[in-house]
Formats: structure tokens, C-alpha cells, sequence
């Protein structure tokens, strides 16, 4: 079958998909975005965590004929993501409630611009979760760090200022087997401060 | 394999008539586990995604009525109220991602006996709408599983939702399992005072071929709140009745031995879980407990 | 922020010769990958793609032991889209590979040993292709009697495993259903045993651990030209690999191109070839790119495991506590394969005493053959299952003597200049007291945390977590110590040497150095402290990290916490022949110029050549102008010695590391729940070369020894011999919620005999963690808890 839907703000077709293929295996196999992650295909890892309309899911239990017509947010896309949100939001999208999420009309507005070198990941722009896993030390053989990223965004858009308790619990879904958590903690708490520390600039 | 996407419920209803072997999916948490592992080959995938008014729910003056797809989140966040003890289950529900896809219809459909949903639906009382091109239907909650992963739909038909009805009490639910979060139950257990009509409902999850109510331990609660004033005197519950009735819901329990725990151990939580939660809600009702709102 | 001390002592060696370098050595400099990891752009080796690849899938054994009477593979063929379906007749050239022995076959001949063993092989264009045609290939098996356990395995009318062994082993083993035998006899411990007041014996049972690494097994096998193949995989090795594939595809070993491809965490499981072999012969046999990943079900076949392991501790002491002796068996189930198990039980054996002076000593390790699923390689190898086992026996002890756990351990704790009970001196600092003063002075985690502000329990922070089985009640709390040796790389006379390829030249005015390695980065850092180390030796800000492939020599795996010490060892020594050259040329071309030229303490810094006294004589960009120096050699730790294979006597380790824990826990005492609330670790790492990359090791492998004091267990029905449990639905592994804080102080006291003073930091924690959880949980519940992982069951009396 064909799929057509929306990758990190650019429409995209699948042709001949088995009907059993999950999202997570369009991306990787069919689209040419394996940042997305099959460690564990049951839903049980989070290492394939993507946003799907905003939500973050595990594509891997996503059925790839389920995605027609949706928008869906990769870890490639992570970071011209968080900028347009960033953009958005000083653009006067202020969030009383500080449970403001990304509306669909705001996902559906947002492009991934091109020109990364693929290469090195240099000249690369990151968004703030991903700067705070580097300098944490919150990656190790990061595999587990693409789920880890998109979850650990979207809790950060809904609850800016987390208590420890509330990253575990948001971060529950998402299994790493190298660093026991704790710099991953770090790097949310950083990545919090830091956009705290922004939001006080603007 | 064909992958079927209607558009409407109509359309739904009519492509199960047509291909009642279509195995439908929503959340897609327990099919698609399936199709990775080459555990199952449906000729048809039925697509409900597309079906807004699955993902909808009312609250009326006696029942909620919840679309079948309504994600588990939205459950623990919007109907803490109406419907805590299923908001509590919800929260037991596996992971975030999986309860922002997940909802009540798939684990009715599924009817494992592990499934979160079971025990808080069958303290609270419901009933469960479904629907072919026949007509629709109402099945008892108490009906509605027949045998381990079966249930009482007929192959045309699909859940359409389930009426809850809207807690009158306090209602709690746990689940036992050897990990913080992320776990499949051990076993589960749910217990929903109705003071209205001064009846208490059990729910029992993972310990029996299907998830089960503990009928006799209700029947000597019932009787024993009732003989000695306690819904009108509010008085705390003896040590005695309560220990009776967590025995009566441990031996309400038809468990197996298992990977994930002993037949003896699902026994004893179950019967720890009863106590504990009778403790729980029979303080809130008394007006003296904690609410239950933090831990949902 | 956790917090994280570090205490040098004065005077300390550390043997930085060039510090003054911005992301050298000691600094926490930011890992080298860091960026393409966080932005999905790594490629690891299950993304590899290729136009017109094909997609492999192996065929597994569904019984644990039987005869294959035959192999269908008719249908299969006729499919569309089926490009090759493979079975043992078809394999190219040698049929069996190992690392250790060569007893595991590329594909099943004769009979299958374990449930899940590889028997065919399919090629399709398509997943789910694949899948099918496997599906359909019929095999018919006549089922054998099984070896589970010491008794099976050893019973007089016991079938072999393996029959006709010729490996090096077979000669001295009293069975041929154990792999290795290693006894270690020192002094005497039937006398040492009189003088003893008290005696403990204990048996412990030490479940099957999983890596559980999160990148499942994968790779591309890309046929070449010249009829070798190009490989991309994620390895721990790449020569232990390349040496096992050659003779299985009958190809010299520079027709097989090794590259690494990015590794999802290893922890020992990809020591071993998974679908290296079985892919490469596909692409040979088809023409076409094949690409192979194992499901998370086939991840758990694909894979050996930690070995489970039956110890049997007998120890005596004074009523002063003072240990008199100690005579333990230590039985390791091998699993079908050998793999690495003789050197699992070289490790169980000569470590089986812990950290402490026992003069006495009566020791026996056995490595089984059984049907069980193969058993090898695990983050702390064979020392890991005996730490379980004496650290609970010190707890024991001292409860017997009334005495604090603490206090008794420090009284038998070994130091600088111990003998092992192998004879071999400690010969480098063994702060083992210190380590379990660190751990003991910390600040005990504030009790009842559950508490809020508001007025309900946060269940997070309760046994049980978001099940909301608790509110409090039954939740007690307990506290355990335990503190453990590792050996730090490959020991018992193995020639274990690594080699750098260091590169200098003048890039756009700028002197770059370039460092080719075979080392495996599995994600422990390797890459980064690679470039630091590049740094301080040649003083130039850019190092280029070349991706590891066999175009260069060996660099011996990544594990036994080998690979700081030993790459970073060769990296090193190759940046100082590098270094040398460099000055010579100087010395050429400038040396009539300046009379310091002259002076042999010449350093290379900032970019330029510097007298010790920090005067600069020249830029390296003009020394070297065009002309690129290179060297690549390989470098070696001092020699080892096996160990007698009567006294098990002999200098058989390189080094030994030191980690000590104390848990905190809490325990659901009704429902047999626990949470752990806090794990402090303390540790010598001799140096740190990257502060923060020692401590997420020190964490990393601190949470895995959680896991399997709580939840993690591989579980085999002894009755068939099959994995019950090949998912991570039912294989549990710590999820954050699990986890507790994990302080971490590290001591860094030099050995003398490693580079910078380094000491192999991943495993040693992984020791202690474990025991110090049981420990705790013991001290919760006054349970005795004999094995791990301890489930519920064994806390509520329900097994």
C-alpha cells in the first residue's frame, strides 16, 4: 500500500508498504531516517519514541497505515522543532497554565530546514534538550538517547520546571542500559534551568 | 494482508460484517506487539484511528459514557473524578507513550486477563456498547469475558464504548508487579465503595483465567457494613472484617504459577491489596483520608 | 546534581608528561560523538542500508537438545522474493568458530545443544519475506535427554554435550561435561579451621543475567569485487571476529573488511559473533548486500548470557574477626557452547576470596556444558557471581561474631602488598578499607520521602512505584554494604597488547593528529579519552578519531575493563614515537639554530615545540611543513601467568580495581517490593582521564547490579531447557523509576604499572552493587536471601 504523510514538516509517500510494517520501519527502512530506534519493537523501551500529531508514541506500535495524513516529529527534527516552538511562543503564544503543548496548527506550520552536514553533525543547531544530554554526560552509546530526547522535550513543554519525580515518571517509558539515569536526570534539570534562565532574558 | 481505513463508524461497522476476521486496532499496543513478533497474520488490519467518536466521552448524570479509544492519558487527567479508579489503572498503564495510545476498548478487546483496565471497570459497574451492522447491544461488564483472552463479541461486532458508571465513593486500584513502573501485573486488584446504594464492588485482575469480581468477600462486606452501622456511624472498619475480607478476596483468586509470579504469592498480594485498599477508601469515605488524587 | 568527590593523595603519581593542554588528560571533556547522537545522524549498525540489499533471517531451533533427522527447505526455495535458503550443507568452508574453543556451529549439524540454536538461513527482499520462507522450512528433530545442572551433567550416564573434545582444556577436565576445572590450594584450610570460633557455610544461587544492551544485533555484509566481503558491524572485537569469520567463509583475512559500525552498548554480549558469519555468507552466495537484525526475541538467543552459577562458602574466624579460612565450590553453568566460560571460571576461581586477606584456602570453580542457553562474556566476568556469594557470607560472620559489617570487613580488608590466594602479590594500592569508610560516612538519604507537602503519598517514591500498591504501610528500611575485586584485562598468560596508529601533519597551518585504532566504542567513551589522550602527548587542540576497522592492527576487545589502559596505553606510547620523530626532524632542520635543540627534554605544546622550561623553539607547522609523520605499534601490559591447574598458583592478573556500595533500600515487607533509595559508590579509578565519563561508568554499571538483585533474570524451565522469559515485557531491567540516586566518590591512587595510572573502572561496580542491595534488603526483613534476583516470592514466603 502507499502512506502518505508528514515527517518533520516535509510531506512524504511510502510505496509499497506491507500492511504489517510499523511506522518506525517506514522511517528507518523507507524514508531514510534511522534516528528513531528498534531496540525492543514491543513498546516496552521507548527508543523509538516519536511524536505523532504531538504526542509522543513508540512508533514501532504504530501501524504504518495508521500515519495517512498525520504529522509526525523525529529526532532528526527535533531541534528546528523546539526552535519554531521557542519562535512561536515569544511571537506571544504565552502559556498561562505552563501546560501549553504545540497546537496541530503550529506542528503543521513547522519545516525542517535543510543544509546539516551529515556527516560530522557540525554546524548542526540543537535544541536545548539535546545540548543538556551532551554536556551532561547523559549519552553513552545513545542508543537509547533519540526516545529519550523526544520524551524529555515534550514533558519540558508541558511541565518547564519538573521536580525529580516528575522527569522519572515522564522518562518511565524510556529504558537505558548504560548510564543508571542519573546524568540523563542532570541533563533534563539542565536543560529546565537553562530554559528558565532564557525565558527570564526574554 | 489488507490494512482497511474507514472513514466513519458506519464504514467500520460494515467492513467487520464484510471481513469478520478483520482484527481491529486502535492504540495498536497489543496487535502490533504481535505482528513485529510474527505472532499473528491477520488477513485484515481494521484501522479505527480515523473514528473520531471513539476518541470522544460524556459525562451524564449516572454513567460516563467513554469512547473506546480514549487514551489512557486523557483518562488520568480528565476523569480523576468520575472515574478514579479507572484513572488510577490508567496510571498503571505500562508507559506514557503507551497511555497516550492506548485505550479501555483495546484491553476489552484483547480480554487478557492482565489487562489494567479489567478490575476498576468491574468495581465501578459497566457496561460495554457494541455494535454491528445488526444493531447494538449492551454487554454486562460481569458478562463480558468468557475464557482467557475471549470475550463475548460476536466476530461482526466492535466496541463502541463503555458506560462507567460515575463513582458515588471512593474507589482505589493496585497492581503488583517486580518493577517501579512499565510492568505488567502480577496481579491487580479494585475496589469501588457505592455508598448510594451502600454496596462495594471488587475487581481482581491477573489471578484468574478471566479478570474476576471476589463475589463472596463483597456479599460479607456488604452484610457486615450493614449490621454494624458503618455507612451511617462512619465508624472505622474492625481489623476482624477486614481481614476476613481481604481472605475472602484472596480466595476469590484462581491464579496460575507463571514467569512473572507464584499462584501462592498472586493469592497473598491479593489479599494484601484488598486490606490495604479497604483501608484507603473506607478513610476517604469517613472523610478522614488522603484523597486520592495525587497518586493518579 | 549528584554530588561526586574526588581525593587525590599527595604525592601520588600520575605521569601526565605534557598537562599544560586545553582537553587533555583528567579534563571532562565532551564526547566526540556526542552531536550525531543526539540528532539521529549516528549510524549504528542495525541503520546500515544499501540499494538492493537483501534482508537475512536465521531459522532457530524450537527443542533444546535433539537429533536433526532432516531439513526441508523445498517450499522455502520455491517463494517469491527468497533468494537463498541455507542450511549447514551449504556452508563454504569451516563449520564451527569460537573464540575460546571452536565448538559453536555457523549452522546446526547432527543435533541442536540449546533452544533457539541456529539451524537455517534465508535471504529475501523483504523482512517479512524472509520471515515466511523460514517458516516454511521443515525440520524434523528426535529429541535427547537433557543436561540442565551439576547433577545431570555429571551423572554416570550423562550424555555428552560435545563429544571427542580435542580442545585445550579436555585433557585435564575430570568430565567431558566441564569445560574448565580450576582448583586453587593455598596454605591449609582443614588446620586454619581449627583455630576458627565460629564457621559459616552458606549456598547462594546466582540467576542468568542479560546484557540487555538496547542496539539488538546487526549488520550489513556487502559482497566485494575481489570476492572478500565488506562488513559493518557492531562488535566488541573486530580481529576476534575477523580471526573466527575467515575460516568459515574459506577467505584470507584481508578479503574480509571489518568496519564498526555504531554499537548499542555491549557489556560483554557481543564478544562472541552473532550474524557476522551467517550474513557474510548470504552476500557471498547471493551477490547482494545482506542485511541482518535480530528482533528483541532473537536478541535473547542471539546473545550469551552471564552465567547463572550454584557457590557453595564455607568461611572461619576468631572471635577478634579475624578470617581463618575459607573452602568454596563455585559451579558455572557454561550453557551448549563454551564460549568464554574457562576464563569466566579462572576469574571465579582466583577472585573467589573477595578483597581479603585469607591465607588459608581450599577453592574449586567448575565451567559446565549443559543444554541451557550458552553463557560468556558479562560486565564483571566470573567475579560478579562470587562477590554475591562472600559478601553475603562477611554479613553472616559478623552477625556471628556481633559485629558491625563495616567494621569486620575493614579488619580482613587486603591492601598494598596482600598476597592472593594465587600466590600473586597486590602490587599497586588496594584501598578496600577506605573504599568502605567513603560509602559508610555518607549522609544517610532522608527517611519517609514519600511524604509530601500536600496531603497524599507520592507513590513514586514508595516500593511499588506507580502501581499504587502502598501508602506506607509495611515499608521498612534496611541498609547494606559490600565491596568487591576485578581484574582488570586479560589474564592466565594471554598475550593482551593493543595498537595505535598515530598520524601528524600540518592541515591549513594547524597540526592535526589523526588516531586510527581497532578499538571498539561501545559507549563507554572510548573515542573521547582517545583524543585527550592525542592532546596531551602532542599538544594540539585537533585529533581526528578515525572510524575502527581492521586496515589497522588489533586492538583486543572492549572489555575486562582493558581498554583506557590498554588502547590508551598504545595510544600513548604511539603519540610519544610520534613525538620523537617530530623533535628529530626539529633537530634536522632548526637544531643549528638554537643550542636547546640540543637538550633532550623537548615537549611538544600549544601547537609548537617547547623547552621544558617552556621557551618555544619552533611551531610544529614549520617543523613538519608538509610531511606527515606515522606510526602505528602495538603495545602490551606486562606479562601474566596461567594458573597451575592443580595449586592455582601463578601471577595471573594485570590489576585489580575496587568498588565498594551501600544501599539503601525500602522494602514493601507484605507485598515483597522493594525501592531502592539510594546506592552510594565508592571507587579507586588510579586516574580519572574523564571525570565525567568515570562516573556514568560507575553508575551505569552500579544500576546492572541492581537489576539483577531485583528483577533481572533469564528464566530456563528445567524441565525443557527453553527460555521462558525472551522479551523485555518479561526480562525486566531498571527503568528510572527504579533507580536511585547513585552518589559516587572515586579515589584516584596510581598504579604504577599503567599508563597515566590508570585503573579499568566498568566493572568493578557492578560487583558490589548487587550484594549491597541484598544486603540491605536482608538488614529490611531478616530474610536470609540466597539468590538473585530476590523476587517477591522469596520476601512474603509465597514461592
Amino acid at each position: 500500500m502507499r502512506v502518505n504523510f508528514t515527517v518533520n514538516g516535509r510531506p512524504q509517500e511510502a510505496d509499497d508498504v506491507w500492511e504489517g510494517e510499523s511506522l518506525l520501519y517506514v522511517l528507518r527502512e523507507r524514508l531514510g531516517l534511522p534516528g528513531s530506534k528498534n531496540a525492543c519493537e514491543q513498546g516496552e523501551c521507548g527508543s523509538c519514541t516519536v511524536r505523532l500529531d504531538g504526542v509522543p508514541v513508540c512508533s514501532c506500535l504504530v501501524a504504518a497505515g495508521q500515519v495517512e495524513g498525520r504529522e509526525v516529529v523525529t529526532v532528526e527534527g527535533l531541534a528546528e522543532y523546539a526552535k519554531d516552538r521557542e519562535q512561536a511562543r515569544r511571537e506571544g503564544g504565552a502559556c498561562a497554565s505552563g501546560a501549553c503543548g504545540t497546537s496541530l496548527d503550529a506542528a503543521k506550520k513547522w519545516e525542517a530546514k535543510p543544509g546539516q552536514d551529515s556527516q560530522t553533525g557540525e554546524g548542526v543547531e540543537l535544541s536545548p534538550i539535546q545540548q543538556a544530554f551532551i554536556d551532561a554526560g547523559a549519552v553513552q552509546c545513545g542508543f537509547c538517547t533519540p526516545g529519550l530526547l523526544v520524551a524529555a522535550d515534550e514533558m519540558l513543554e508541558r511541565n518547564p520546571s519538573p521536580t525529580d519525580a516528575d522527569i522519572r515518571e515522564a522518562l518511565s517509558g524510556n529504558l537505558c542500559r548504560c548510564t543508571g539515569y542519573e546524568k540523563i536526570l542532570d541533563a533534563v534539570r539542565l536543560a529546565a534551568a537553562r530554559q528558565e534562565r532564557q525565558e527570564e532574558a526574554v | 494482508m489488507d490494512f482497511l481505513r474507514p472513514a466513519s463508524w458506519e464504514e467500520a461497522l460494515a467492513a467487520k460484517a464484510e471481513h469478520p476476521t478483520a482484527v481491529p486496532i486502535a492504540g495498536g499496543t497489543d496487535v502490533m506487539v504481535e505482528i513485529n513478533f510474527d505472532h499473528r497474520r491477520p488477513e485484515y488490519l481494521l484501522d479505527l484511528n480515523r473514528i473520531e467518536l471513539l476518541r470522544e466521552w460524556e459525562v451524564g448524570e449516572e454513567n460516563v459514557r467513554l469512547g473506546a479509544s480514549v487514551p489512557y492519558t486523557r483518562i488520568m487527567e480528565s476523569l480523576r473524578a468520575e472515574l478514579p479508579g479507572l484513572a488510577l489503572a490508567s496510571h498503571t498503564v505500562a508507559s506514557p507513550q503507551i497511555r497516550n495510545r492506548g485505550g479501555v476498548g483495546g484491553n476489552l478487546g484483547t480480554a487478557s486477563p492482565a489487562g489494567d483496565a479489567h478490575p476498576a471497570l468491574l468495581a465501578a459497574g459497566a457496561e460495554v456498547e457494541v455494535e454491528s451492522v445488526r444493531g447494538s447491544r449492551f454487554i454486562p461488564i460481569d458478562e463480558f469475558y468468557t475464557g482467557v483472552k475471549r470475550n463475548a463479541l460476536q466476530p461482526d461486532e466492535l466496541i463502541k464504548t463503555v458506560h462507567i458508571k460515575k463513582a458515588d465513593g471512593p474507589q482505589q486500584y493496585s497492581k503488583v508487579g517486580t518493577r517501579n513502573a512499565m510492568v505488567i501485573a502480577v496481579c491487580a486488584f479494585g475496589l469501588a465503595l457505592h455508598p448510594e446504594t451502600r454496596t462495594v464492588r471488587t475487581g481482581i485482575g491477573s489471578a484468574a483465567p478471566t479478570p474476576i469480581r471476589a463475589k463472596e468477600a463483597e456479599a460479607f462486606l456488604n452484610a457486615a457494613l450493614e449490621e454494624g452501622g458503618f455507612w451511617d456511624n462512619g465508624k472505622i472498619i474492625t481489623p476482624s472484617i477486614a481481614k476476613q475480607f481481604a481472605d475472602l478476596c484472596s480466595g476469590a483468586a484462581n491464579p496460575i504459577d507463571d514467569v512473572r509470579g507464584t499462584a501462592k504469592y498472586r493469592r497473598h498480594a491479593v489479599g494484601i491489596m484488598a486490606r490495604r485498599q479497604l483501608g484507603w477508601t473506607w478513610e476517604q469515605y469517613r472523610g478522614a483520608g488522603r484523597t486520592l488524587e495525587g497518586a493518579a | 546534581m549528584a554530588q561526586h568527590t574526588r581525593t587525590v593523595p599527595a604525592g601520588t603519581p600520575t605521569e601526565v608528561t605534557q598537562n599544560h593542554v586545553k582537553g587533555g588528560v583528567g579534563e571532562s571533556t565532551l564526547r566526540p560523538d556526542g552531536t550525531l547522537k543526539v540528532t539521529g545522524e549516528f549510524a549504528y549498525s542495525s541503520d546500515m542500508w544499501h540499494e538492493d540489499m537483501l534482508w537475512g533471517q536465521i531459522l532457530r531451533s524450537t527443542v533444546a537438545h535433539a537429533e536433526i533427522l532432516s531439513i526441508d527447505t523445498s517450499e522455502a526455495l520455491t517463494m517469491d522474493g527468497v533468494y537463498a535458503v541455507l542450511t549447514h550443507e551449504d556452508l563454504p568452508a569451516a563449520k564451527n568458530y569460537g573464540m575460546e574453543f571452536q565448538d559453536t556451529p555457523v549452522l546446526a549439524y547432527g543435533k541442536v545443544r540449546h533452544h533457539g540454536e541456529p539451524v537455517a538461513l534465508v535471504a529475501a527482499d523483504h523482512p517479512e519475506t524472509a520471515r515466511r520462507a523460514a517458516a516454511k522450512i521443515r525440520i524434523e528433530y528426535r529429541e535427547l535427554p537433557l543436561i540442565t545442572d551439576e547433577a545431570s551433567a555429571l551423572a554416570p550416564d550423562a550424555i555428552l554435550v560435545h563429544e571427542n573434545r580435542d580442545d585445550h582444556h579436555s585433557g585435564h577436565v575430570p568430565h567431558p561435561n566441564i569445560v574448565h576445572r580450576q582448583p586453587i590450594i593455598r596454605g591449609n584450610a582443614d588446620e586454619a579451621a581449627k583455630r576458627a570460633d565460629v564457621i559459616v557455610k552458606g549456598e547462594y544461587t546466582f540467576g542468568m543475567q542479560d546484557q540487555a544492551f538496547l542496539g539488538p544485533e546487526s549488520g550489513l555484509a556487502v559482497p566485494a569485487e575481489d570476492g572478500g566481503v565488506d562488513l559493518y558491524v557492531a562488535t566488541q572485537w573486530l580481529h576476534s571476529d575477523l580471526k573466527q569469520i575467515a575460516p568459515c567463509l574459506g577467505l584470507p583475512e584481508e578479503k574480509i573488511r571489518m568496519t564498526m559500525a555504531g554499537v548499542g552498548g555491549a557489556f560483554g554480549g557481543r564478544e562472541d559473533i552473532s550474524m557476522q558469519i551467517l550474513a557474510s555468507i548470504l552476500a557471498l552466495r547471493t551477490g547482494k548486500p545482506v542485511k541482518m537484525v535480530y528482533n528483541r526475541y532473537e536478541s535473547f538467543f542471539g546473545h550469551v548470557h552471564r552465567h547463572p552459577a550454584k557457590l557453595y562458602y564455607e568461611h572461619g574466624a576468631t572471635k577478634d574477626g579475624k578470617l581463618t579460612h575459607l573452602k568454596c565450590k563455585i559451579v558455572l553453568d557454561g550453557g551448549a557452547y563454551a564460549s568464554s566460560t574457562a576464563s569466566v571460571v579462572g576469574n571465579a576461581a582466583s577472585l573467589s576470596v573477595g578483597p581479603y586477606v585469607v591465607d588459608d584456602v581450599e577453592i574449586e570453580a567448575i565451567g559446565l556444558y549443559s543444554n541451557n542457553p550458552p553463557c560468556g562474556a558479562m560486565r564483571g566476568f566470573g567475579a560478579v557471581q562470587a562477590c554475591f556469594a562472600y559478601e553475603a557470607q562477611m554479613d553472616k560472620v559478623a552477625a556471628k561474631l556481633g559485629m558491625d559489617p563495616v567494621e569486620f570487613r575493614r579488619l580482613n580488608a587486603m591492601e598494598q602488598g596482600t598476597i592472593m590466594p594465587t600466590g600473586q602479590p597486590v602490587d599497586s594500592p588496594a584501598p578496600v578499607a577506605e573504599l568502605l569508610r567513603l560509602v559508610k560516612a555518607r549522609p544517610m538519604p532522608p527517611e519517609r520521602q514519600w511524604e509530601t507537602a500536600g496531603e497524599s503519598a507520592d507513590v513514586r517514591a514508595l516500593p511499588g512505584g506507580l502501581s499504587n500498591t502502598s501508602h506506607g504501610e509495611g515499608v521498612v528500611r534496611g541498609v547494606g554494604y559490600a565491596v568487591g575485586i576485578k581484574n582488570v584485562g586479560f589474564s592466565e598468560g594471554f598475550d593482551d597488547y593493543s595498537t595505535a596508529r598515530i598520524r601528524m601533519e600540518v592541515i591549513n597551518g594547524e597540526p592535526v593528529a589523526t588516531v586510527h585504532t581497532a578499538a571498539a566504542e561501545v559507549g563507554q567513551g572510548g573515542v573521547t579519552i582517545h583524543a585527550q589522550i592525542a592532546r596531551t602527548e602532542l599538544g594540539v587542540q585537533q585529533v581526528t578519531i578515525q572510524p575502527a576497522d581492521t586496515q589497522v592492527g588489533s586492538a583486543g576487545s572492549t572489555s575486562a575493563g582493558r581498554q583506557t589502559y590498554m588502547t590508551g596505553g598504545a595510544i600513548k606510547n604511539s603519540c610519544e614515537l610520534v613525538r620523537e620523530r617530530v623533535l628529530e626532524i626539529g633537530r634536522r632542520k632548526f637544531g643549528s639554530y638554537h643550542p636547546a635543540w640540543a637538550n633532550a627534554e623537548l615537549l611538544l605544546e600549544g601547537g609548537k615545540v617547547v623547552t621544558d622550561g617552556g621557551e618555544a623553539l619552533a611551531t610544529i607547522a614549520d617543523v613538519l611543513e608538509d610531511q606527515a609523520v606515522e606510526v602505528e605499534e602495538e603495545w602490551r601490559h606486562r606479562p601474566t601467568q596461567a594458573f597451575d591447574l592443580v595449586t592455582g598458583q601463578g601471577n595471573g592478573h594485570v590489576q585489580y580495581a575496587f568498588a565498594a556500595h551501600r544501599a539503601v533500600v525500602e522494602v514493601d515487607t507484605e507485598l515483597g517490593l522493594v525501592k531502592v533509595i539510594e546506592l552510594a559508590c565508592a571507587q579507586d579509578v588510579g586516574k580519572a582521564v574523564n571525570p565525567l565519563s568515570v562516573v556514568g561508568q560507575i553508575q551505569g554499571g552500579t544500576t546492572q547490579g541492581l537489576g539483577v538483585a531485583v528483577m533481572e533474570e533469564i528464566i530456563v524451565d528445567p524441565k525443557t531447557a527453553k527460555v521462558r522469559n525472551p522479551s523485555f515485557t518479561d526480562y525486566l531491567i531498571p527503568t528510572i523509576l527504579d533507580t536511585p540516586t547513585i552518589p559516587v566518590d572515586y579515589l584516584e591512587l596510581a598504579d604504577p604499572n599503567a599508563p597515566y595510572g590508570v585503573r579499568g573502572i566498568g566493572e568493578a561496580p557492578t560487583l558490589s552493587s548487587t550484594p549491597a542491595v541484598l544486603a540491605a534488603i536482608r538488614n529490611a526483613t531478616g530474610l536470609e536471601l540466597n539468590k538473585t534476583p530476590v523476587r517477591p516470592e522469596a520476601l512474603t514466603g509465597t514461592l
